[in-house]
């Protein structure tokens, strides 16, 4: 069964397959690695074996190894080899550390590069490594979140005096009152402790970079999710000129946050083949790439919550400890405050306080993970509600009816300053429930609950909501963000119709060469076959904001919409001069204008555009092409939102977990392609069961990372997930023109609260009240031999 | 990540292996080199000589040898779990084998290969405990025979010499009356064991006539739950007297704390799978 | 070095190689074919499964002077190239959506066509467990178990084999 658009009327909304796949599924890929150059060389990294220490680097002996062209350190280059670029300001006291791409003088994490050897060969290049001598005068690890704090914590930065990278702390005064008045009107007050484990994003592929020279130009192919803003990253600390440096993302394999950076290997890869006069490739291993790919999550969260005895919220107090590892990359110190607008979810409140403090440690700096702040603020305010509900023995689901935003008050502003354009939870959750089996389920558990069965069940509700569309340009101004939000798309006509579409969002994964096409062939009327897309290339795109958050749709969708509209424009004056009619009396429909009540003559978009090129006849003065280009800044962010329903199955003898069924219905606005969007969701749900269940990168007290293989680093294959039951709603977006919300992040978001509320529910008779992610057999285990629940109070601890 | 250098040699005979070790101090046998490629990429290994045994003739393959079975060490995972002879007469190292990694590692990687590597959370030492098999060792002066109770010494180490290399693996035979079963537990499919149990069990007449139970990962080495299996030996075929015998499970180990695992939960772990592995073999569940 | 002569998609390599060179950077960079990725340094990933000899192997941890004399099937020579000629595996993975990066798709590929060789129809816990040397960030393995069953239902149907 091939599903191609001839099958439907219009290519927007139908599951069509995807264009991009042919090349993937025969091995015809341009993965950076695959890549190569006349004379290239490749390129090694010397990584800091220890957390921190000063070091003193000797590269002479590696210089003699076979095949060595060149063996750098920080003192070769100087001041030129630049710093590592942060580009969010949250605070304008916060602390900024001077990161280099090699280590100057000393090392802050394991893992930091400290020189690089450039050889004829990979294997040379590697080889020689072991010939560069490095003198490490160990310094203290701080790996203890809330020790580094402290006045007496060993500094990761001396210079700055201080550990805290900046502490932002809002008004708390209702707070207060709110919570006053819970505890005077018998209602309740409910404090957790959540610990968000640190994350490796894991792309399948890891980062590669290719540098190519020739006179006076440079080719940059790198794995990255920036494109654009990489160019102009590495025109500003190289200081070659940003017109004569092209950055290509060719095909890129995953990126999940993760390839949202400019990292000392794309730095120091300029460097190189700028000095060298050759292009030099680097390829990173996945044991380098858990160390200096950024790591996500690595949170703690103290929450307190009150509300009346029937269940109504009163208010929220957030306090956050942000682990921001050794030093500031892109988005690091963005990322805890991209969040605190996210923790009152979907729900009405009357007083919110939201303080947080990011703190250095000897770790691997952190960064964008899939969601960034709002997966950690979604699984506090979701944990919560389920707490609440167990706390004054309510079904969870109506615990969420009685605070959530109704459908009749969108727009609807929040207690944090958002204005939620549209949502309808009540639809979403009514679907899921009935997807789910809810009170099916429901009596199973108990029935195995009154039999004490060994297998018990246990279920877990999340409503999420997160902010995507990566953003209007003027609210990232006042957020501190080096970087506007907008999105550019151009559209080609050729002389014979077909449409060569150029968007700024960079594609790694998501489907855009499909999505787009299907935007293009709805709004023009041209086949869905009949257009390309040239997509992660600064030469045929020179303008772009890049792929994360959710934002390709929503802000590089609505550009191309904005931008056939232009063609259309320009297309009716043409159409109308040939067929001699006002434009304003002229139809556009399935790619044919015809003139309004007539059934006379009609002028197709194929011949409308040969008519132009040709430019035989067209209406004086007008230029001789149908190319449209659009820069679309949106007005608002989008609030995609869902229902997700999950039981897990937990053998009580050994703790071990797994998911017995799992429901979500997604609300993601308008879709374009429903297969695209189903298979985000499904990868999203594994990623954030993946943090509930498997996933920590785990550091010993001298700061090695003991999870640094995939051997320790547990991914779940096929064998450790279901399948999973899924639907959708759709409420539109009113602030864009397609009405998209953004989905690339959504099941990340909300699986996590889902699993360990299942969890967390299986267990209550047992008198739990939490697990620690990941939910690992003996954590579960050990909740159930009593050991582990909270009573109320802050548990110590910290994130080790 | 790549390997450092090494010289190759590849040999045809148990003998020539022999001869081809002792050239060298610092020198690694490769059978299927899942175990030993992925050390030798991360550079925790670097020999200066690499003896490649994978095509010894007399290494491989599976035969009958009267009340046994004979499996050349350099029989793959693979060759193992869909041979008739093992299904047969040896079915707990048929299901053991199957949970070993994954099934790309089966096709590569060697019954001999994971018993001489000895990891203490691997499948198939606690098989060869339970079928107290003979190791067959070519060495400089010969071969040699060893009980697989006296092979295992320590982490990762074994009483094969230096220059010695494991030639077959011979296992009586369980016939008729027995039961076995393999219980394994981990986190995510394709990773270590963090505790497992091999059980075989004879009933006769509704009891328990004989049960041997190996553990692994609960100590450097694999061991025997002596103290389940005098438990079980007389006791009735039954849940509960399973269940009490099981009890013993983590008597006389030692497990390690890691990041899976604490030793009291491994402990834990042992009890509870050795109930479920021994009643598995025993036709209760 | 070491003289080595591998037949690789059907055509007769030879090449004198370093005894360390893996299998995988054989493929890559000396005869060309980079359709196989590496995904990892510890053969958990799957992402360069090739079938040797008719067997899924992981190409990252083997040598090449360990392929010596024999036959190694990449992506690239699994069926042709162009979308009329396509195997039934890579077929289904295009109609069940069971790719979006792409990354792990050529290990996945060839995974399940080592699978059904073995086992032509299997359940969906037999799947699972048939690809759980192949690790997915993107997928969720939701739509590739998918894409395994139709294969089947198709090779089955029309007698295709690998």
């Amino acid at each position: 069964m091939t599903v191609t658009d001839k099958e439907y009327e219009t290519a927007f909304g139908q599951p069509l397959r995807r264009k991009e796949d042919a090349h993937l599924i025969t091995g015809q890929t341009r993965w950076v690695d695959n890549l190569s150059a006349p004379g290239m060389l490749y390129a090694a990294y010397l990584r800091s074996p220890m957390a921190h220490a000063k070091i003193r680097v000797n590269t002479e002996a590696a210089k003699s190894y076979p095949g060595v062209v060149a063996v750098y350190s920080a003192e070769d280059f100087g001041a030129a080899q630049a710093v590592i670029p942060d580009a969010w300001t949250v605070h304008p006291d916060m602390k900024k550390p001077v990161m280099t791409p090699l280590a100057t003088d000393e090392v802050r994490y394991a893992g930091e590069p400290i020189a690089v050897v450039v050889a004829e060969t990979r294997y040379q290049a590697t080889d020689a490594l072991e010939a560069i001598e490095v003198d490490y005068d160990p310094l203290p690890a701080v790996i203890d979140l809330e020790a580094a704090i402290g006045d007496d914590s060993p500094l990761v930065h001396s210079s700055i005096g201080t550990n805290t990278c900046f502490y932002i702390e809002s008004p708390g005064e209702a707070y207060a009152a709110a919570k006053a008045q819970a505890e005077a009107d018998g209602g309740v007050v409910i404090t957790r402790r959540f610990l968000q484990q640190r994350l490796l994003p894991t792309p399948m592929e890891p980062r590669a970079v290719l540098v190519v020279p020739t006179i006076d130009d440079l080719t940059v192919y790198a794995s990255t999710q920036i494109p654009h803003v990489l160019r102009l990253l590495l025109a500003m600390l190289t200081g070659h000129p940003e017109h004569k440096l092209r950055v290509v993302a060719p095909d890129v394999g995953g990126g999940f946050g993760g390839k949202i950076n400019c990292l000392a290997e794309e730095i120091i890869g300029v460097h190189l083949a700028k000095r060298l006069g050759r292009p030099v490739k680097w390829t990173e291993t996945r044991s380098e790439n858990f160390l200096q790919m950024h790591h996500g999550r690595a949170q703690i969260q103290d929450i307190e919550l009150a509300a009346t005895r029937e269940g109504k919220l009163l208010g929220l107090k957030v306090d956050l400890i942000a682990d921001l590892g050794a030093g500031l990359r892109l988005f690091t110190a963005g990322v805890p405050m991209f969040g605190a607008a996210m923790f009152n979810a979907i729900y009405k409140m009357d007083a919110y306080q939201f303080n947080c403090r990011t703190v250095f440690t000897t770790m691997t700096p952190t960064d964008a993970y899939r969601g960034a702040g709002r997966p950690e603020a979604t699984f506090a305010i979701e944990r919560m509600m389920d707490e609440l509900a167990a706390e004054l023995g309510m079904d969870p689901i109506e615990v969420r009816k009685k605070n959530w935003i109704e459908h009749h008050e969108f727009p609807y502003t929040t207690i944090s300053g958002s204005i939620y354009d549209s949502g309808n939870y009540e639809a979403a959750t009514e679907r899921a429930v009935e997807l789910f089996g809810y009170d099916e389920l429901k009596a199973e558990q108990k029935a195995r609950r009154e039999r004490g069965d060994r297998m018990q069940l246990g279920i877990g509700v999340s409503t999420f909501t997160e902010a995507c569309g990566l953003a209007p340009s003027r609210v990232m101004g006042q957020l501190g963000v080096g970087a506007g939000g907008w999105e550019r798309a151009e559209i080609r006509v050729t002389l014979t119709g077909k449409i060569q579409v150029v968007s700024g969002s960079t594609p790694h994964g998501q489907g855009h060469w499909t999505a787009w096409s299907q935007l293009v062939s709805d709004k023009l009327g041209v086949p869905f076959e009949d257009v390309e897309l040239l997509a992660g290339d600064t030469a045929t795109g020179p303008q772009g904001m890049d792929t994360y958050g959710s934002r390709s749709l929503v802000v590089g969708g609505s550009a191309i919409v904005k931008a056939c509209d232009k063609v259309i424009e320009k297309a009716k004056r043409i159409a109308a001069h040939t067929l001699e009619a006002n434009p304003d009396d002229l139809e556009f429909a399935a790619g044919v204008f015809t003139v309004k009540g007539s059934p006379g003559p009609q002028m197709a978009f194929v011949e409308v555009a040969a008519a132009a090129q040709l430019a035989h006849n067209i209406p004086d003065g007008m230029e001789p092409s149908l190319n449209s280009a659009y820069t679309f800044d949106p007005i608002n962010l989008s609030y995609p939102h869902g229902t997700h329903l999950c039981c897990v199955e937990i053998d009580t003898e050994t703790g071990f977990t797994s998911i017995y069924r799992y429901a979500c219905v997604d609300d993601v606005g308008t879709v374009v392609n429903p297969m695209i969007v189903e298979g985000q969701i499904h990868g999203g749900l594994v990623q954030g069961i993946a943090q509930a269940l498997f996933e920590e990168a785990v550091y010993d007290e001298a700061g090695n990372l003991i999870t640094g293989t995939l051997v320790d680093y547990l991914l779940p294959s096929a064998a450790d997930v279901p399948s999973f039951l899924t639907d959708r709603t759709e409420t539109p977006s009113t602030d864009n023109p397609i009405g998209a919300k953004g989905v690339g992040e959504a099941g990340c978001i909300a699986s996590t609260p889902a699993v360990v509320n299942a969890i967390v529910d299986a267990l209550r008779p047992y008198g739990v009240n939490d697990v620690r992610m990941p939910c690992t057999p003996e954590r579960v285990w050990r909740a159930i031999q009593g050991g582990q629940s909270q009573s109320g109070s802050v548990a110590k601890g910290g994130a080790q | 990540m790549i390997p450092a250098g090494f010289d190759y040699v590849r040999v045809n005979s148990a003998a020539d292996a022999v001869a081809a070790l002792q050239t060298s101090e610092d020198a690694k046998i490769l059978g299927g080199g899942q175990s030993l490629i992925p050390i030798l990429r991360l550079r925790l290994a670097t020999p200066e000589l690499i003896v490649d045994v994978s095509g010894v003739a007399e290494m491989n393959g599976i035969r009958e040898d009267g009340d046994a079975i004979v499996i050349g060490a350099g029989t793959t995972h693979h060759d193992v779990t869909t041979s008739d002879l093992v299904r047969t007469h040896a079915p707990l190292l048929a299901q053991a084998t199957a949970t070993v990694a994954d099934p790309q590692v089966r096709h590569r990687g060697t019954f001999g290969g994971a018993i001489a590597h000895a990891d203490p959370a691997g499948d198939l030492p606690g098989v060869a405990l339970v079928h107290n098999a003979t190791m067959t060792i070519a060495g400089p002066a010969g071969t040699r025979e060893v009980a697989a109770a006296d092979f295992f010494l320590d982490y990762l180490t074994t009483t094969l010499a230096e220059d010695e290399v494991l030639v077959s693996i011979r296992l009586p035979k369980l016939g008729a009356g027995w039961g076995t079963h393999y219980e394994k537990f981990t986190r995510v499919a394709q990773s270590w064991s963090i505790v497992a149990v091999a059980a075989a069990v004879r009933r006769e007449n509704g009891s328990i006539a004989e049960a041997r139970v190996a553990l692994t990962n609960m100590a450097p080495t694999h061991l025997r739950a002596a103290a389940v299996e005098s438990a079980l030996t007389g006791a009735a075929a039954s849940a509960e007297a399973i269940k009490a015998a099981s009890q013993a499970a983590a008597e006389g180990t030692s497990p390690t704390s890691d990041l899976n695992a604490q030793a009291d939960y491994r402990a834990e772990l042992a009890r509870v799978l050795t109930g479920r592995a021994v009643a598995k073999a025993a036709g209760l569940s | 070095m070491v003289s080595i002569n591998v037949t690789v998609d059907g055509r007769s390599e030879s090449h004198d190689v370093e005894p360390r060179l893996l299998l995988v950077h054989y493929l890559r960079d000396v005869v060309g074919k980079v359709g196989t990725p590496i995904g990892c340094d510890t053969s958990n990933c799957g992402a360069c499964t090739v079938s040797f000899n008719g067997q899924s192997i992981k190409s990252c941890s083997m040598l090449a002077v360990q392929a010596d004399g024999g036959d190694v099937l990449t992506i690239e020579g699994l069926a042709g190239t162009v979308e009329t000629d396509l195997h039934p595996m890579q077929e289904a993975f295009r109609e069940c959506h069971g790719l979006q990066c792409g990354y792990c798709t050529p290990g996945m590929i060839m995974a399940a066509c080592d699978l059904l060789k073995e086992n032509p129809n299997p359940s969906e816990a037999e799947i699972r467990e048939g690809i759980e040397g192949n690790l997915c960030r993107c997928t969720g393995y939701h739509n590739i178990v998918r894409a395994v069953q139709t294969a089947a239902a198709s090779m089955s149907g029309t007698g295709v084999s690998s």
